[in-house]
C-alpha cells in the first residue's frame, strides 16, 4: 500500500461510482465552491448525500486487510470532500486557502476533519496543512492520524522530530505504518533508536512488540541488538 | 420498552445519570442548544458548544447505549445579545451536519425585537434546510407568548407539522393543538408540568403529535422524567402502545422529518473502551488495544 492513496487520484473512480443524483449533487456543490458559504453548508452533508462506504481502486477497498489497515483507506466521502477543496482552491491564494481549511477542520466533525487531511495532498503546497497536521497528530483518534501522518503533505512539511514522534504514535495507537508516504525515504537512526527502545520497554513490560516496528528496525540491524521480531513476546524476555 | 427523551441537555449532566437513562429504558435522545446558565460573550464558545453536540457529547452518549442526535441554534435568551448575533451566518454550515435532526430551541424568552428577528431567521433556515423546528415557550407571559409564537410560525410559510412547541402546559396545550403543530411537556421536579398533569392532558388532547421530556439540564431537573411520565401513564390507564407512542414513536416520527436520525441500526450496547479524539470516560483505566 504504501504510496497508493498519493500517486494516483484517488477521487477520479468517484464518477463511475456515483448514482444520478449524487452525482449532480457533487458537480453543483463543486461548480459552487469559489462561494465560501456554499462550501461551508456543502461540507458536512457529503456523507449524507454522496455515502461513506470504501472507496474502490488504489488505497481503496480490498487493499485493506485488517481493519486496522483500512485506516488508510479512502472513503466516498473523503474523495468527495476533496473534490469540493480542489474546486475551492482554483480560484482562491494560499492565505484564504490556508484560512479556509483552517475553518472547515477546526469546525468540523471526525470525518469533516478526516476529508480535509486527506485532500491536503491534491491541493497546492503552501495551502496551510501543517498546523491542521499537527493538531491531528495531537488526537489519540486513530483516523485522524493515520490521515495526517500517511501523506506527501506530511512526508513534505513534517520537521525531521516531530514525523520521528509521528511513526511513533502510529506503533503505539495501531496505525500501519505501511501506509505511510514518507516511509522508508524518511526513517533515520534516531527514529530506530526510538523504535528500538519502545520494544524494549514493550518487552519489559511483557506484552507485545507491533510487528510493524520491524519494517523500521529491519533497516538498522545496528540499534535493532538484541532484538529479534517473534511472534511470542515469552521468547524474547530474556533481552 | 424504549424511550427517547426529546428534549434533555447532556451537556450538563453526568455519567451517571447516562447510566440510570439506559437502565430505564432510554436509548436515544436529543440535545437542543441553549444556554448554559451564565451568558456566552463570543462567537467561539457557542461554536465550540456546536462542535461538542455534534462530537464529544455524541460520542459520549454512545459509550452508555444511547443514541445521541441534536437541534442547532442561536437560543432566544441569547439572541439579545448584539455580541452573538454573527452566530447565525455560521448556522447554514451547522445544520447541514449528520445528527442534526431540527433547528432549535429558537422563540421566545422576553419577547422583545431582536427576539422577534432571530425568531424569524431561524424558521426561514429551517426551511432552508429542509429541518423541522423545536420552539421554546417562554416562562414568563406563556400563553401570550405561545400565541405569538404561533402567529409568527404561520407567517414563516413552515409546514405546522414541522414544528414542535415545548413547555406546554393545560392553558396553552389547546391552542397549539389546533394549530397543527406538535406538542411538547416537559416535565419537572417543581415547575413547569409534573407527571400527573402531563397524563391528564394527554387524555383530554389525546396522543397524537404528542411529547414528552424532561428537559433536564444544569437547573433542578430530572433525566428520568421521560421514564417516570410513561410509568404514570400505565398507572393511569393508557396502553403500552399508546406509551410507546408517545415516548418513542412520535419523537421518531418528529425528527425523522429531517431525515438525519442516527436509529438505523437500533440503539448501541454501552461501548465504553472506545475514545473519541484520544479521550475516554473511563479516564485512566481506558482498555488496552
Amino acid at each position: 500500500m504504501i504510496g497508493s492513496t498519493s500517486d494516483n487520484d484517488p477521487t477520479a473512480v468517484l464518477d463511475g461510482l456515483l448514482g444520478p443524483d449524487a452525482a449532480a449533487w457533487l458537480a453543483g456543490a463543486a461548480a459552487a465552491a469559489g462561494d465560501r458559504r456554499a462550501l461551508l453548508r456543502a461540507f458536512p452533508a457529503v456523507g449524507r448525500r454522496l455515502g461513506r462506504g470504501p472507496l474502490p481502486g488504489p488505497g481503496g477497498a480490498g487493499s485493506a486487510g485488517s481493519a486496522a489497515a483500512g485506516l488508510h483507506e479512502w472513503t466516498v466521502d473523503d474523495a468527495g470532500r476533496a473534490r469540493l477543496l480542489r474546486a475551492a482552491a482554483a480560484g482562491t491564494d494560499p492565505t484564504a486557502l490556508a484560512a479556509l481549511l483552517d475553518q472547515l477542520y477546526q469546525h468540523g466533525d471526525a470525518a469533516e476533519r478526516r476529508g480535509v487531511l486527506r485532500a491536503l495532498d491534491l491541493l497546492p503546497a503552501g495551502a496551510g496543512g501543517l498546523p491542521l497536521i499537527r493538531d491531528a497528530l495531537r488526537t489519540n483518534d486513530v483516523r485522524l492520524v493515520a490521515a495526517a501522518v500517511a501523506g506527501r503533505c506530511a512526508a513534505r512539511e513534517l520537521p525531521d522530530a516531530e514525523f520521528d514522534q509521528a511513526v511513533l504514535k502510529c506503533l503505539f495507537v495501531g496505525v500501519p505504518l505501511a501506509g505511510i508516504a514518507a516511509l522508508p525515504d524518511r526513517d533515520s537512526p534516531r527514529l530506530a533508536r526510538m523504535v528500538a527502545d519502545f520494544a524494549r520497554e514493550r518487552i519489559a513490560a511483557g506484552r507485545d512488540v507491533p510487528p510493524d516496528a520491524w519494517l523500521v528496525l529491519a533497516r538498522y540491524p545496528g540499534v535493532a541488538a538484541g532484538l529479534a521480531p517473534s511472534p511470542d513476546p515469552a521468547a524474547t524476555e530474556e533481552d | 420498552m424504549h424511550l427517547f427523551d426529546p428534549h434533555i441537555h447532556m451537556t450538563s449532566r453526568t455519567t451517571d445519570d447516562y447510566e440510570r437513562m439506559y437502565a430505564a429504558g432510554i436509548r436515544a435522545i436529543c440535545e437542543p442548544a441553549f444556554w448554559l446558565g451564565q451568558p456566552r460573550t463570543s462567537v467561539g464558545s457557542f461554536l465550540d458548544y456546536f462542535d461538542g453536540l455534534v462530537g464529544w457529547e455524541r460520542f459520549r452518549a454512545g459509550q452508555f447505549g444511547i443514541v445521541h442526535h441534536c437541534a442547532i441554534a442561536l437560543n432566544p435568551k441569547e439572541a439579545n445579545d448584539p455580541r452573538l448575533r454573527d452566530v447565525l451566518d455560521m448556522l447554514p454550515h451547522y445544520l447541514e451536519k449528520d445528527g442534526v435532526v431540527a433547528v432549535g430551541e429558537v422563540g421566545y424568552d422576553s419577547m422583545t425585537p431582536a427576539e422577534d428577528e432571530v425568531f424569524t431567521a431561524q424558521l426561514q433556515l429551517a426551511i432552508d434546510h429542509d429541518l423541522p423546528v423545536l420552539v421554546h415557550t417562554p416562562h414568563r407571559d406563556k400563553l401570550a407568548g405561545t400565541k405569538r409564537t404561533l402567529d409568527v410560525v404561520r407567517e414563516s410559510g413552515i409546514s405546522p407539522g414541522r414544528v414542535l412547541v415545548d413547555h406546554l402546559n393545560e392553558l396553552t396545550a389547546p391552542v397549539v393543538a389546533e394549530s397543527g403543530c406538535w406538542l411538547a411537556f416537559s416535565v419537572y421536579p417543581d415547575t413547569k408540568m409534573d407527571e400527573q398533569r402531563t397524563v391528564t392532558i394527554l387524555r383530554e388532547l389525546g396522543i397524537e403529535r404528542m411529547l414528552v421530556n424532561s428537559a433536564a439540564d444544569w437547573g433542578r431537573s430530572d433525566p428520568l422524567k421521560t421514564a417516570l411520565t410513561a410509568a404514570a401513564m400505565r398507572a393511569g390507564g393508557f396502553t403500552e402502545l399508546q406509551v410507546e407512542r408517545v415516548c418513542w414513536h412520535n419523537p421518531i416520527a418528529f425528527y425523522g422529518q429531517s431525515g438525519r436520525l442516527l436509529l438505523d441500526g437500533g440503539a448501541p450496547e454501552p461501548d465504553q473502551a472506545a475514545t473519541f479524539a484520544g479521550n475516554s470516560v473511563m479516564r485512566g483505566a481506558r482498555p488496552e488495544r
